[in-house]
Order: structure tokens, then sequence, then C-alpha cells
């Protein structure tokens, strides 16, 4: 069996996830949460094995030339893929929130969309400035801090679905219909801000391997290159959203929005910069 | 007049104090850096101009755009940042180093009553019977304590973490140390570059944006560079020059370096950057004059025109390994005595004969092929403040990481006697994570409770 049966099992138990998800937020079944979660730990395994066996076929291809699968755009977005679940099924153990499944699960199921369908799979060996044992670590830290921003806007958006319905009910009593799943906000919020600290030390580690490598490869740990550039603004946005914590009239809303724009600021670094912007980290882009 | 001099300072202590500045300076930092990865930086002037025209190009000159992250607003917000984070540490640290210091080793009643996570028993057996089991419980299950008797009353008092109050500290004070290795690197440190043909030396590299020259204080020889590929293809694989390092006529130093491989001697590091050919293709030809059938062997580098007997000349203008599926070729014109070129034809290595069947005075068949020589071209950079950048970004990662990862926890216990009996009064807070503390409290209390109970 191919890396790519496993890849497209992958895909369909991410669906398939992301729908009894959803459906899970419509009928409040409990045992439609407990399906979603043995799809989701399956679809994880899939994703798992699939990327284990392409580091695999790398070696069978290439000889020596072999290298982690972790080199291209297209190995980038289903690695990508596979940290959200990972992010996600952590903090789905410790707060047993199975709607948050709903607006996470999409995320990881888009890329492996994206990867399956538009880019190219093909495994080629290394260009000279990718052979460093740096690129397994920056890229590993980068995209598990990226994978735990992606979880925090997912629960920042349904903490802003929440909080609307929550201000105008502000007599009532718990509110009923499909809210009525959502987690409390301030559960959301909580959320929000754990998924945003696992990120943060991680996002740092991966801006100081990327440094260290540049530093190595290039001889400059620091050169104002758009992917550098916008990992610190990255990285600006989520200091501010932490202190925006300790701050009076920066917490609830505001900090919800700070997390939705440092995800967008994410992604951007992540895929904007190598598909509008030019620089020296052109290897993503291909 | 004091008082309003006292209100003026103590505004302005608060405003750079103020954590809203924080998160403003942070969004201000983050939204003005992005012009820069919009805009090319330090292009050339005429680049600026063909792209936006004279009078933007004035624009982003006056608003140093052209080089946004070293202009003077740029460096200003961050030294803004810079000033906001060392007055934030100036103003909270004591109260975090008081809690190393002097730990609250006896729980206030406010504590004991108003505590999220808090216990209260009662037992028959003595105070000091009792504290000294509570705290060999404590010992066991969270850490060992400080035993303070006064008015009476015992207390215990243990805590954890507390190292976790100094990650923010950490984070910040090691964001000022990166600054300064920044700065210690753009000071005594330097980025060139150079152009070493192969079987040559030099001892000087060409710093980034001067026409001067550096002196490097020894010689670096480039014996050889070559490109490698991937087997059956025009992938490279790997680019790679033989170094070597003489300082005062002695080789010190041999190494072959590669893109991710530099050589280092003297604090300055060498790295692959570039190649190039240096110099032109030489060809081995051979002459054949029609007339008399004598044979020539001459030799001739791309572009160079060779004179042939009765005032005519010839040049190779160009060469390919593979011209179709004959192989190596050259194409080469030849000029008449008064001065005119003739059509370029082709000649083909392994077909020494094809030339024959031309038309003309002389045929013409390729010998052997000479690489032209090559030149690595490599970045050379020396900077003493990257081991400041270093220490910084491990203390960055270490002390944010004790930040969010830990929290201080502290248990107080209260023994005192009420009605005949003794009272135990717990109470316990972690100044941060506290959903989860409280869970390890719960579990906690009924440790104790065993306790308690075992005796009395």
């Amino acid at each position: 069996m191919t890396s790519s049966f496993f890849f497209n099992i992958t895909t369909f138990a991410y669906f398939a996830s992301m729908v009894l998800c959803i459906s899970y937020v419509a009928t409040r079944s409990k045992s439609v949460a407990t399906i979603a979660r043995v799809v989701t730990l399956a679809g994880f395994t899939a994703n798992t094995i699939a990327i284990g066996l392409r580091w695999y076929e790398s070696y069978q291809m290439l000889g020596i030339d072999g290298r982690a699968p972790l080199t291209n755009l297209y190995e980038s977005v289903v690695f990508f893929a596979w940290s959200i679940i990972l992010v996600y099924m952590l903090i789905d153990f410790k707060y047993k929130q199975p709607a948050i499944g709903a607006f996470v699960v999409p995320f990881a199921f888009a890329s492996m969309i994206w990867a399956q369908y538009s880019l190219s799979s093909a495994i080629e060996p290394l260009v000279p400035a990718l052979q460093s044992n740096w690129l397994t670590y920056h890229v590993i830290t980068c995209f598990l801090g990226y994978a735990a921003f992606a979880v925090a806007c997912g629960v920042s958006i349904m903490y802003l679905i929440k909080i609307g319905k929550e201000e105008k009910h502000a007599s009532e009593s718990p509110i009923g219909g499909i809210l009525g799943v959502f987690p409390s906000t301030k559960i959301l919020d909580d959320i929000n801000y754990k998924a945003i600290m696992i990120g943060f030390p991680l996002l740092t580690l991966g801006i100081v391997t990327g440094a260290a490598w540049a530093n190595y490869a290039w001889g400059t740990y620091w050169s104002w290159d758009p992917k550098e550039t916008w990992s610190l603004i990255v990285w600006f946005l989520y200091a501010a959203f932490l202190h925006a914590r300790f701050t009076r009239g920066w917490v609830g809303r505001r900090a919800a929005w700070l997390s939705i724009i440092g995800f967008a600021a994410t992604l951007f670094c992540y895929l904007g910069v190598n598909l509008v912007l030019s620089g020296l980290h052109s290897y993503g882009g291909g | 007049m004091t008082s309003n001099k006292q209100n003026f300072t103590d505004r302005i202590w608060d405003f750079f104090c103020s954590l809203k500045l924080t998160i403003i300076t942070l969004l201000l930092l983050a939204v003005t850096s992005i012009i820069g990865t919009v805009l090319q930086q330090n292009a050339k002037p005429e680049e600026y101009i063909r792209e936006y025209g004279q009078s933007n190009y004035e624009l982003f000159k006056t608003l140093q755009f052209t080089d946004m992250y070293h202009s003077w607003w740029f460096v200003g917000i961050l030294g803004l940042f810079s000033v906001n984070l060392i007055c934030c540490s100036i103003k909270n640290f004591p109260r975090a180093w008081k809690f190393l210091t002097a730990p609250a080793l006896i729980a206030g009643e406010g504590t004991l009553k108003n505590s999220a996570n808090r216990a209260e028993f009662t037992s028959k057996e003595d105070i000091q019977q009792l504290g000294q089991r509570l705290a060999e419980t404590l010992g066991k299950i969270f850490a060992k304590p400080t035993l303070t008797e006064e008015n009476g009353k015992l207390y215990l008092f243990a805590q954890k973490g507390i190292y976790s109050r100094f990650g923010a500290y950490m984070t910040h004070l090691s964001i000022l140390i990166i600054m300064l290795g920044a700065i210690i690197g753009t000071v005594w440190g330097y980025k060139a570059y150079v152009n070493i043909s192969e079987g040559t030396s030099t001892s000087q590299v060409w710093p980034s944006g001067s026409n001067v020259p550096l002196d490097l204080g020894f010689e670096v020889r480039c014996d050889d560079f070559r490109v490698t590929y991937y087997d059956g293809g025009r992938r490279p694989k790997d680019y790679k020059s033989d170094l070597v390092v003489i300082d005062n006529g002695q080789e010190v130093v041999t190494k072959t370096i590669e893109v991710n491989d530099p050589l280092t001697y003297k604090g300055i590091t060498f790295y692959q950057s570039s190649y190039g050919t240096a110099g032109d293709a030489g060809f081995k030809m051979q002459v054949k004059i029609r007339e008399s059938g004598e044979v020539l062997n001459l030799k001739a580098t791309q572009g160079q025109n060779i004179p042939l007997p009765g005032g005519y000349a010839f040049a190779v203008t160009d060469y390919t390994d593979a011209y179709q599926s004959y192989g190596p070729a050259a194409q080469l014109h030849v000029s008449t005595p008064d001065g005119r070129r003739g059509s370029p034809f082709i000649i083909l290595k392994q077909f020494p004969q094809f030339d024959e069947k031309r038309d003309g005075n002389f045929s013409f068949s390729l010998v052997g092929y000479e690489e032209p020589a090559m030149y690595t071209g490599l970045s050379v950079a020396k900077d003493p403040g990257v081991w400041v950048v270093w220490l910084g970004s491990f203390l960055m990662v270490f002390g944010s990481c004790g930040a969010f990862f830990f929290s201080h926890r502290r248990i107080w216990i209260c023994l005192d006697e009420e009605k005949g009996k003794t009272r135990v009064r717990i109470a316990a807070s972690a100044h941060r994570n506290q959903p989860a503390f409280s869970m390890a409290f719960d579990e906690m209390k009924n440790s104790f409770a065993q306790t308690i109970e075992n005796k009395s």
C-alpha cells in the first residue's frame, strides 16, 4: 500500500469527522460525538502512516538522498493537517467539547483537499539549500505552532458567535438550540488562550531555529526577508494577544478578534508570502 | 507646584509602564512591518521610479520606506517598545522578587476565608502532633512545608513553581539581549562577499554596499569549485569549493565547503553562495588546408579570432555538450582577408570528417574541449554578536515556556484551637491555570482528610 492510498483515507476520514462534528452540534447526540472522535483518530492514524510511508518511499526512490517528508508545499500542507488534528485531539482530550471539532476539523479537511487536488505530490531530491538537519526542527516547530493558532482561530469564531447571542439573551436562562452545545464563552476564551500559549513558544522556537539555520547557511540570522518579517508580524500579533489578557478593555471580543487576525497573518506567512511575494524562502512555493 | 511636578512625572512613568502601550506598540510594529514586505527594500532608485513614479519615490525616500527596518521611525518604535518593556519590568519585578525572598509563611484570615481553594477540618488531636503529621503528608503529596508558630497557632506553608513567576521577566530580558546582540553585530561585524577563481587566492573581501575592500589578515585560496548533479538529471545536488586558509605563509585550514556547511577561521565565516565562469572555454582544433592538405593544430578560446594562412581567420562562437543527438558541437565562422565574416557553421566532435563536406578553403574538426575556469562566490560574515543573540533566543524560549506551562502554586495550613478542639484550615492558590490546580487540590483535600481522621 502506498502513501497516497493512506492520504486518500485521511482526507475521507477528516471529511467524515467534520460532518459528524457538525451533526453533533445539530443533534447533541452523545453517540455521534463518540463516532466523531473515533473517525478523527482513525484519520489521524492514516495521516501518520501516510507521512511515515512517504518518508520510506523517498528512500526507495532516492536511495541515500531520501529525507523526512517536510520539504515542499504538498508535504507541508499534509503535515499542517496532521498538526491541526494533533492539537485538536489534545484540546478535546482535556476539555471534552466535541462541538469545537465543527470549527477546527474543517481546517484540516481543507488542507488535505487542497494538497490532494491541486498540489504536486512528486517526491524530488533536495536542492542544496535545504540539505540540513535544521530543516526538520524548523518545519516541525513552525507547523505545530501554526496548528495551535488554527485551533485558537476556530474557537475564537465560536466565541464571537456565542457571545453575540449571549448578550442578546442576557436576562434569559441558558441559550437553547445549536448554540446550547457550544461550550460556555468562559471555556472558549480559556481554550483560545491555552491554544495560543502552546502555539507561541513553538512559533518562537520556529523563528529561532529558522534564524539559526539562516546563519549557518547564509551567514546572517536575520535579513528582513518577507518570510522572516511575516513570521515576526505573527509573533507581534500573538504577543499583543497574550498581553491583552491582562488588560481591561482588551479581553473577550477584542482578544477573539486578535486571535482570528493572528491566524489570518499566520496563513499569509505560510502561503501568501510564497504565492504573492518573492524572497529567499521560495522552497514552499512549488 | 511640587505635587504638580510629581503628578507629571508619575503620569509619564505610568504611560511607559502601561500594558496598553505594550499592545499598541506591538500592533504598530506588526502593521508597519508589512510595508517592507510589499515594497522592495534597498533597490536602486531607478527601479522605484520605474515602478511607482518620481513623486512616489521621493515620498518613499522622505519616509525612509526604501530601507524601512532601519528607518528612524521604525527604530523609534522599537526603542519605545524597549523602554516600555524595561519600565514594566522595573515596576513589577520587585513584587515577584518578594515572593522569592519573603514568602508569606503565615496565611492571613483573608486568605483562609476567601481563597478559591480551601478546606476546613476539626480534630481532637493536639496542634503540634497533628501539625507534624500534616507536614509529613504535605511534603509527600506537594512540597516540604515551612512551619511557623505564632500566637498559639501553627502555620504550615509550602510552594512549588516559584520560578515560573520569573518566566515573563526572562522573556522580556531576552528581547533586550537579542537587540544588544544585533547592535554588537552591526557595530563590530560585517557582511561581505568575494569571488575567487580556481587556483587563485585572495586576502581581501568586499563589504556589501561599499567599494573599499576589507583586509582579512590572512589568505583564502580556492583549489577547485564543482557542481554535482543528482543521477540522470540536471538537478543540482551540491555546490562545493575546496578552500585553503593561508595564514603567515602556512596552510592552516583545508576544508571543502558547500551550502549548509561553511568554513570559519578567526571568527570570520565563508559561505558557499554563488559561482560562475572565470575566463573562457578552450578548444583544441585541427584545421586542414584544402589546397595543400596540410593540417594545423590550433588552440582557441571562445570568441577569439585565430589567424589562418593567407590572411584568413576563424573564431569559435558557441559550444554545447549535446547538439541534438550528435554529442559535443562547436559553432564557428571564418573571416576573409578583407575582414568579411562568413556564415556560421557547426562542427561535431564525434564526426571529425563532417566538415570536409562543406565548401571553403579550410575544414575544421574539434579535437578537445577544456571547461572554462570557474570562480566560487563566497559570502563572508563576521558577527561577534551572534552568540549574544543565541543566548537571548535560548532565554526567550526557556522563559516563555516557564511563563506559560508552569505556575506558582502555594498551600497554607493554619492549626488553632477552637472550642477545645483543633481546627485545621487549608487554603491554596495558583497564579496561573487555576482550573487544573483546583482539581489537584480536590485530590489533596482527600489526603488531608485521611491524615486527620486516622488519629481522631
